[in-house]
């Protein structure tokens, strides 16, 4: 992986004299003393941040923590007052006229809190925008534009006005203008706020599918630290203009950087976070088929198990067999496939907790989780459930 | 008691001043506006005239069809007629004809100027007391210097006209243009549109309807202001008013009136409509 959008020292103030803010920064100030004192809002204090190319990177904090300062800065809507944004190793504060025209044509595109379509174009009108000032003939533009319309779900709906379709379907039609033009980076401003709960968690599975599908680069801006933690790859945590930690949602998680992040992951509901990667253990005892049931026992006695899961000869799951059933077994002259138990819980290395406890309590045996081909990539003890729910701090 | 000390400023020397210095010196242009003022009221009128009176009546209820309903075409076409029937209908066509061409020249100015103010501030700051001063001033104070730059007729009367009745259009095409919502236009610009393409394709089509309301209102201000105008010799109804209050003639002076009342009632609707129109076309059907 390369890094495709690299944030040196980016600082933005606002007001009359915003250079004049800087020192006093760096001294220390507060933001009101600054205020106060100058009439300058710090927007973003010093923000550096290194994104590679085709992550999901989520920028979160709390209201007028600068995020969406930040997130303008990158596309120019507002020039940062001091430090640089290299992407693909040229500093983009610099771009001019038709150079920045070309940056935001081809390079990046965002997508607003409330949507910004236009009210006087149809759906298709909205998606074919980007390719039309861009002077691309009206057949080819707006084939890409149904192609992408089709893409975020909304066929049918072109000649519809952004008035006539219900907020998900409206961001739908947002993302899609973004997208059609085709963007190495995209970004996104609390594109989901305005939705409620049930459609927002719809669009967030959807972003998740599109990014596998498309792999672009993209910004995310959200207050919501579930839906941070649900679809970054990397978070940042800002406070009061200032980036105060970065990290993958675990690793923030464990270790929070300082009281204030402490604080704020206190309320987050871990089920919706931790995924059956994160919990599961490496399956270091595991019996095939043609082994039969004395290897098994010798195995579970080696490890000190109580039982163990059977797998085909091309590690395919086939079911777990308990120690007493294979006792039992040998002394009954019963082969393995004969006493092992065919209907065991499997849930894939995605699955979050809040799958996968209902699955803990209705089974008495461990949890596989296994890929697509049912081979068995780890074990989730039902005590490991419940210990990964209580948070480690606080 | 004390009296006023014996102080005069001589501001209204120096408005006189400027009246006669721009008289004297840019004759030609002036002479050039007032041609083509007049022959595009001519142009007006005579095609209204070249249209037979029934076809006037088909149109006007057309038009009442197409903007409103058909009640709203009955009623318009009513009343036409029934101007028609005071013995007023020449001067209903000159009416018209002198309304429209200040209103087009209206918006010729009004929509470029409020644009202007829209995108840069200064310009705004400078142009607002202006528009106040010219929405505020008796309008007939506007007949003395068209008088003196176009002499009587039509052609003053268009000039005081537009002089009175361009700053709705102005100030609603600039606050239109400003209302714009600001993250529909931070779309268009994040995707690299250029300050015209974002003015054309976005801010423009956005503020329409409001544009709608304001040449709605110039409309309506541009009628009143051809009726005072006929005092500089402008013809039509408002002509008929001014016979009516010399001869103290009640009963022209009341169908007069009442056919400029009908006439308004046509404009406000059918402008109005446009604006509806307008707002329909970009939705809920
Ligand atoms: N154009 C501007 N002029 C002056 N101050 C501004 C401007 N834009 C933002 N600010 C200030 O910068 C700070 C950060 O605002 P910003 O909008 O980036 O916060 P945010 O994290 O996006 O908050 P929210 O979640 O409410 O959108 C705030 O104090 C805000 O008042
Ligand atoms: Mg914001």
């Amino acid at each position: 992986m390369s890094v495709k959008m690299k944030i040196n020292n980016v600082s933005k103030i606002f007001g009359p004299k915003p250079k004049s803010a800087i020192p006093l920064v760096e001294q220390g100030k507060s933001k009101d003393d600054i205020l106060a004192e100058t009439g300058n809002t710090v927007g973003v204090y010093d923000a550096n941040l290194e994104i590679e190319e085709g992550e999901l990177f989520v920028i979160m904090g709390l209201s007028g923590s600068g995020k969406s300062t930040l997130i303008r800065c990158l596309n120019l809507l507002n020039k940062p007052t001091k430090g640089a944004i290299e992407v693909d190793g040229e500093d983009v504060v610099k771009f001019k006229g038709e150079k920045l025209k070309q940056y935001r044509q081809k390079k990046i595109a965002m997508v607003f809190q409330h949507f910004g379509l236009f009210s006087h174009r149809t759906v298709l009108g909205n998606v074919e925008y980007g390719l039309e000032i861009r002077g691309v003939p009206t057949e080819e533009r707006r084939k890409v534009a149904r192609e992408n319309l089709e893409s975020v779900g909304l066929k049918g709906w072109e000649d519809k006005y952004p008035d006539e379709l219900s907020g998900g379907m409206q961001q739908r039609v947002g993302l899609a203008r973004a997208l059609a033009n085709d963007p190495d980076i995209l970004l996104m401003d609390e594109p989901f706020s305005a939705l409620d709960p049930l459609i927002r968690r719809e669009m967030q599975l959807e972003l998740l599918d599109l990014q596998e599908r498309l792999q672009k680069t993209i910004i995310f801006i959200t207050h919501d630290i579930n839906e941070a933690f649900k679809i970054g790859d990397r978070v940042a945590v800002m406070k009061d203009g200032k980036v105060v930690q970065t990290g993958t949602p675990e690793s923030i998680l464990e270790e929070p950087a300082n009281d204030y992040i402490s604080e704020f992951i206190k309320d987050i509901d871990r089920s919706k976070i931790i995924q059956a990667e994160n919990v599961m253990m490496k399956p270091n005892a595991v019996v095939s088929l043609k082994d039969g049931l004395n290897v098994a026992v010798r195995e579970m006695e080696a490890n000190g198990l109580s039982s163990v899961f059977v797998t085909d000869r091309s590690r395919k799951l086939q079911g777990i067999v308990t120690i007493d059933d294979a006792i039992k077994g040998i002394k009954e002259k019963k082969s393995l496939e004969d006493v092992m138990v065919k209907q065991i819980e499997t849930v894939s290395r995605e699955a979050y907790l809040e799958e996968i406890i209902p699955k803990a309590v209705d089974t008495k045996y461990p949890i596989a989780v296994v890929n697509e081909e049912q081979r068995l990539e780890g074990i989730i003890l039902r005590v490991h459930v419940l210990s990964s729910l209580i948070a480690e701090n606080g | 008691m004390q009296d006023f000390p014996n102080i005069s400023i001589p501001l209204g020397d120096g408005a006189d001043f400027i009246v006669s210095f721009l008289q004297n010196n840019l004759e030609p242009f002036f002479d050039f506006i007032a041609w083509l003022t007049s022959s595009t009221i001519t142009a007006f009128d005579d095609f209204l005239n070249f249209l037979p009176w029934w076809l006037i009546l088909i149109l006007v209820f057309l038009i009442g069809l197409y903007f409103q309903n058909w009640k709203s075409g009955l009623l318009f076409s009513t009343f036409i007629f029934l101007v028609g029937s005071f013995g007023f209908w020449e001067e209903l066509m000159i009416t018209v004809a002198i309304v429209i061409t200040a209103v087009v020249i209206c918006i010729m100015i009004g929509i470029p100027v409020g644009i202007f103010m829209a995108l840069n501030k200064p310009f705004s700051v400078f142009m607002r007391p202006i528009l106040d001063a010219m929405q505020t001033m008796p309008s007939f104070i506007y007949l003395i210097p068209a008088i003196f730059f176009f002499s009587l007729g039509n052609v003053p009367a268009v000039f005081a006209t537009i002089i009175y009745a361009v700053p709705p259009v102005i100030r609603l095409t600039e606050l239109a243009i400003r209302n714009v919502d600001k993250e529909v236009v931070e779309s268009a610009e994040s995707f690299g549109s250029s300050r015209k393409q974002i003015l054309f394709k976005v801010q423009l089509p956005q503020a329409i309807p409001t544009i709608m309301a304001g040449i709605n209102q110039t409309t309506m201000m541009a009628l009143a202001m051809v009726v005072i105008a006929s005092m500089v010799g402008a013809g039509g109804l408002g002509e008929q008013v001014l016979i009516a209050i010399n001869r103290l003639d009640i009963a022209l002076g009341f169908e007069a009136g009442i056919s400029i009342v009908f006439l308004a009632i046509i404009i406000d609707r059918v402008t109005a409509g446009i604006g509806d129109r307008f707002q329909r076309d970009k939705g809920d059907h």
